[in-house]
């Protein structure tokens, strides 16, 4: 196996892991804050493909795209603020009956989906600025994969500016840490697990986006990267932006570089053994924002 | 509530008559839809336990009803074969010799102590790396729900083992019976209604024990139990392991009425769709289980084929009712189910006891003896 080939592979594990990011990254701060894991959130990642597909339609051009990150960002951010709103603030202190509920929304989403764009799917054509790659030393990066680490990156920072420098993310960090006591010290807990879910939500828009520019965007498409996203969260730990980076880094690597050696089945029992026999070492995952273990379970 | 119990036991009564009589009274069509059904409320019934009263809520219970199926299915397919020919799909394959696993189940014997050995101890297994580092609640239902990814997506990519996509179908003696023949298909349906009837009163005992007690303890307050100086893990692990043993029952006597068993079957969506049926029929009440099994999946049955792009809404709103309306599901309506008052705790047979019971209670509580007046 020569060195190209490993470096090509190791690029792939980071453009899996941008993905994986953007899926799970709305779903770790959810679940840190409220213990809740939102089983909706694959088809919020089909919801913004079909509105990324809706926005490049009406608006073709280069700058299509822009238009269609803003479109279902805006637009999965506010359907997450009413799911949460509706359904999933009912249920906060039942987190596996909350798993069914949202677990039903999945289902009629797939379905009005299939009712309303056709079961087969559609597809975004990326603007022609993404096409081509980068060559470096022999290895040919595509532009495609780049503009999607490059994402991911942005979210990333943009999503730890907002909780590190503002207001908001102020209050979301003490309800983070410590629920009772920032709601005595006068915080509206309701409204920041209401901005947390739909942030996460809107994120889950703009991960569409990026899944409309790899392939066609069928009612399924959600249900294909979830589960990997919810592994991700379960290494990452309770509500760390650091930790569920590191978890998506090490399943998008662990599952790109398995498959130099095993086909993809193997590669998923793989990942799935790999968090098995993490969590019996850390079972808080990479980073635990709290580490009272009483409380867990 | 003395009042309610003759109703029920008469309504239970009622119920097994009818299913006694229910070959003269059904279309052999019906009936075998009825056997599959009956058959599934196994791993329905198993939830109850896990889910119910352990809090523990599995979405991989595919994998263990896959691991009966699978088991089941294999002997059958080499039981129509001659010595030395092999199962269509390898040869389509190209698979020159028999696995050594697929050798072992030509042997009825074998095949059945894999149906009741094989998922118990995977589960066993699974459940003792994760409850024994305290991984619980959503973090299990995740982990589960990617171990019914990967063994879904396992049997589809290893083709010429598993038959793939397919699964394993096209079979007809089960033990030198035909499966094809009206009378095999009564006798499987009258085994399947003898499993559930006793997995029913099975897992009711089981509850209503000390075991039960405790696994209750687990659900509602782990770390009090633990200060209690009771180890939760190990009546997770035994709840868990009970659970996948009746779900690979439930997979064995399904693939018997239906004839197939595939990986559609025992996926991420089948087995979340397993839950459903104890939410519906209510979580806390195996009873109730057995009758949600056969409510959601006669009303699939109905209306999937009736108007099939409606089924996947109502399952949805089957869900979301499931919890918000109804937690404790279509029990929940009939009255509270009390298999555990005081004097009763640990003995279902106690209440046709009752003097034993309540000597051996006075003798050791000072527990008020004319509690039992009532019941």
């Amino acid at each position: 196996m020569d060195a190209i080939f490993l470096t090509g592979q190791l690029f792939n594990g980071f453009s899996v892991a941008s993905l994986y990011v953007l899926a799970a990254l709305g779903l770790a701060l959810s679940f840190g804050l409220m213990r809740v894991i939102n089983m909706a959130h694959g088809e919020i990642l089909m919801l913004g493909g079909y509105l990324a597909y809706m926005a490049m339609s009406l608006f073709p051009g280069p700058l299509g795209l822009f238009v269609a990150m803003i479109f279902a960002f805006l637009g999965a951010g506010i359907f997450g603020g009413f799911l949460e709103i509706s359904l999933v603030s009912k249920l906060t202190a039942r987190p596996l009956d909350t798993l069914l509920a949202t677990w039903g929304v999945s289902l009629i989403m797939q379905q009005a989906a299939r009712d309303l764009f056709g079961a087969t799917g559609v597809s975004v054509t990326a603007p022609a600025w993404l096409d081509g790659g980068l060559t470096l030393a022999g290895l040919q990066l595509p532009t495609l994969r780049l503009f999607i680490l490059v994402s991911a990156i942005g979210v990333l920072l943009g999503m730890a500016a907002i909780l590190r420098y503002t207001r908001i993310g102020l209050l979301v960090r003490a309800v983070n840490q410590d629920r009772p006591t920032a709601a005595a010290m006068g915080v509206n807990v309701r409204l920041v697990d209401c901005f947390v879910f739909a942030l996460g939500a809107a994120v889950a828009g703009l991960g569409g986006v990026v899944l409309a520019l790899l392939g066609p965007v069928t009612p399924s498409v959600g249900q294909s990267y979830i589960v990997t996203a919810f592994l991700v969260v379960i290494l990452g730990g309770l509500g760390s932006i650091v930790g569920t980076t590191i978890a998506a880094l090490i399943i998008g690597l662990i599952t790109a570089l398995s498959q130099i050696f095993v086909d993809v089945s193997f590669a998923q029992v793989l990942t799935l053994l790999f968090v098995i026999v993490f969590l019996q070492f850390r079972p808080q995952g990479v980073i635990a924002v709290k580490s009272r273990a009483l409380d867990a379970e | 509530m003395p009042t309610t119990f003759p109703a029920k036991a008469l309504a239970g009564g009622i119920f097994l008559a009818l299913a006694v009589a229910a070959p003269w009274l059904l279309t052999p069509y019906d009936l075998n839809l009825l056997g599959r059904f009956l058959a599934l409320s196994l791993t329905a019934m198993g939830l109850v336990l896990l889910w119910g009263e352990g809090g523990i809520l599995s979405l991989g219970q595919g994998v263990f009803f896959g691991i009966g199926g699978y088991a089941i299915a294999m002997h059958l397919k080499l039981a129509d074969l001659g010595p030395d020919e092999l199962p269509d799909f390898m040869v389509w394959t190209g698979v020159e010799k028999l696995p050594w696993w697929w050798e072992l189940l030509h042997s009825p014997i074998l095949a059945i102590i894999a149906v009741l050995v094989v998922a118990p101890l995977v589960a066993g297994l699974i459940g003792w790396a994760m409850f024994r580092r305290r991984i619980g609640g959503v973090y299990f239902a995740l982990i589960t729900q990617a171990l019914a990814l990967a063994f879904a997506t396992l049997l589809i990519s290893q083709q010429d083992m598993t038959g793939g996509f397919n699964g394993l179908t096209d079979y007809h003696t089960l033990f030198g019976f035909n499966l094809n023949l009206p009378s095999t298909a009564v006798g499987l349906y009258f085994a399947t209604l003898i499993l559930a009837v006793c997995s029913l009163f099975g897992l009711r005992w089981l509850i209503a024990s000390r075991f039960g007690k405790l696994l209750r303890a687990s659900r509602d307050g782990s770390n009090r139990m633990r200060f209690l100086g009771y180890d939760p893990a190990p009546y997770k692990i035994i709840a868990f392991t009970v659970g996948a043993l009746l779900a690979s029952v439930s997979g064995a006597l399904f693939t018997l009425h239906a004839g197939v068993i595939s990986p559609a079957l025992v996926g991420v969506v089948p087995s979340i769709e397993m839950v459903i049926w104890a939410a519906i029929g209510g979580r806390h009440s195996v009873a109730g289980a057995l009758a949600g099994a056969l409510f959601v999946n006669f009303a699939k049955d109905k209306i999937s084929t009736a108007f099939p792009e409606l089924w996947l809404y109502f399952l949805g709103l089957m869900f979301i009712v499931a919890v918000t309306v109804l937690p404790k599901g279509i029990a929940g309506l009939f009255g509270a189910d009390h298999p555990f008052r005081a004097l009763r705790k640990g003995d279902m047979f106690a209440r046709w006891r009752k003097d034993k019971a309540l000597q051996r209670y006075s003798a050791t509580e000072t527990a008020p003896p004319q509690m039992e007046a009532g019941a």
